[in-house]
């Protein structure tokens, strides 16, 4: 198990355990978080999972490649520690990742 | 707060529609009861992948639930699985169970989807002759793939056209037959249709249009299929994926208004003010008199969460505008508004080149655009639809034109809170 947690945009921290080899979306919808929408249910086809993670991850979780990186072109307040939480894959080195969840998604 | 009178809700049928329908109630501060009867054995789950990843073996299926078995219970959600409903019943307000059990409500919510259709032919319930909508038809259609053998696919929809690029990526020989002269007819233009038919001849399909099919050969299992120019193709599977009828029969049954279709107003309501029907089973009566019948993620959350939104007595949830996706091979094909009638359209981008847009317009304004592996695209123009912002095909007849640049600066979001 690898521990994540999500911090909504008011600051309020949740800490969830999450099963490795699912994405950092599903670990959000299996818990109730809020933050994450996720639309489309994990295709990087509706860009509702925005997350910000944080700068001691941003190496471990690396870029978005081409299609993720476009549709989170119009994301609202969009940073380099943008990414689809759908497409960060939970394993052991991320045990303590924070990601904080946007006040807007879609 | 939630209508007073509002102290139960029964939701009938436990995908993406109905489930909506319980996540954005208890979200909305409903406290009352929630009974969700689904007339499958699994836990409510997400069809998309199964025509997809789940199809070629690389999800599990708890990966497909929307939610782990502990949320109902912690959420008090009496979730009810293999129970079919067979009967409504009014002036009781219980609807019954076909092995005769009874659920009552104040409302009622009818989320039973679609069926797919058929093709009525002799032979079309041999072994190896599927349809595709839930996980045990994945399963059983996953299965053959798995063994060698030669898929043919009747319908060059979404559906057959996603099965066969699975089976393609699986090493499977696949042959698709599609009765009109092009495929994905009924929901795109040609330039997209033409993209897609090249796309799945590059990956060896044998696509077959204006073909038919007229039997199904074999005894117990099928072996192949003959078709209307008299011609056999061998087969160990056939998929079947020439559309879908609404599940309408104990809305009609118990007197509610349908015409392909549950009849809801606005608000989801059926012609009883206390029945409501979302997602693939519910065709929208709009004020103009047109109708419209989605089949799709976004129609189903979006008459869940409209219909949520009405029983906890809050506002109307804005028009979002339709959107789709379909993934085949390497290819992302995301769609927004509705392209039906178009009278113009634009391309932007080059077909050859696997990146591209199409933009289509009525009446000189934008209402719909398809995205090949083009996010941005897409993107852009979900948000002027959203926005309701007029696009005319003039203004954007610049391809250099990029049209993020027609959003205004700040534009509001989907609240997730």
């Amino acid at each position: 198990m690898t521990k994540i947690v999500f911090i909504d945009y008011t600051g309020h921290e949740t800490e969830v355990e999450a099963t490795d080899g699912d994405s950092v979306m599903e670990t959000a919808l299996n818990n109730n978080i809020d933050g994450v929408v996720a639309e489309c249910g994990g295709a990087c086809a509706c860009a509702t999972c925005h997350v910000f993670v944080d700068d001691a991850f941003h190496t471990l979780t690396g870029e978005p490649d081409d299609m993720e990186d476009s549709m989170l072109d119009l994301a609202t307040d969009r940073t380099e520690r943008s990414r689809l939480s759908c497409q960060i894959q939970v394993r052991p080195e991320l045990d303590g990742l924070r990601v904080t969840t946007p006040k807007f998604q879609g | 707060m939630p209508g007073a009178e509002t102290k139960s809700v029964t939701i009938v049928g436990a995908g993406q529609a109905g489930l909506q329908v319980v996540l954005s109630l208890r979200r909305r501060g409903f406290s009352g009861r929630i009974t969700l009867l689904g007339d499958e054995n699994h836990l409510p789950y997400q069809r998309p992948p199964l025509s997809k990843a789940f199809l070629k073996g690389e999800l599990e299926e708890r990966r497909l639930y929307f939610k782990p078995a502990t949320f109902y219970p912690d959420q008090g959600i009496d979730l009810h699985r293999s129970a079919s409903v067979t009967r409504i019943d009014r002036s009781k307000r219980v609807v019954v169970t076909g092995n005769g059990r009874e659920f009552g409500y104040d409302r009622l919510v009818l989320a039973t989807g679609a069926t797919p259709l058929r093709i009525p032919l002799p032979g079309s319930n041999r072994d190896g002759v599927c349809v595709l909508r839930g996980i045990d038809d994945a399963m059983a259609l996953r299965e053959f793939l798995l063994r060698d053998g030669r898929l043919v696919v009747v319908g060059g929809g979404y559906i057959g056209l996603e099965v066969a690029s699975a089976a393609r990526q699986l090493g499977r020989d696949v042959s698709v037959i599609e009765r009109l002269p092009r495929v994905m007819s009924r929901v795109t233009s040609p330039v997209v249709s033409d993209f897609y038919l090249d796309l799945h001849r590059r990956h060896g399909v044998d696509i077959r249009l204006g073909e038919t099919i007229t039997g199904i050969l074999g005894d117990d299992r099928v072996i192949g299929v003959r078709l209307g120019s008299g011609a056999e193709l061998a087969a160990t599977t056939v998929l079947v994926g020439v559309g879908v009828q609404p599940n309408q029969q104990i809305a009609a049954e118990a007197g509610l208004r349908c015409d392909n279709g549950i009849l809801v107003d606005d608000g989801l309501r059926t012609s009883d003010p206390s029945i409501y029907a979302a997602g693939d089973c519910a065709r929208r009566v709009f004020p103009d008199g047109h109708t419209l019948r989605l089949e799709s993620v976004h129609g189903a959350r979006d008459h869940g969460e409209r219909i949520a939104a009405n029983l906890a007595g809050d506002a109307v949830v804005p028009d979002d505008p339709p959107w789709f996706w379909s993934d085949q091979y390497d290819v992302k094909l995301q769609t927004a508004g509705l392209s039906t009638g178009f009278a113009e359209l634009q391309v932007r981008g080059d077909p050859g080149t696997g990146h591209f847009s199409v933009l289509y317009f009525l009446n000189q304004e934008l209402t719909a655009v398809d995205a090949v592996n083009d996010p941005s695209t897409f993107m852009a123009v979900k948000q002027l639809l959203k926005k309701q912002i007029r696009v005319t095909a003039n203004e954007v007849r610049d391809p250099k034109l990029e049209l993020k640049a027609l959003l205004p600066a700040t534009t509001q979001r989907k609240a997730t809170q």
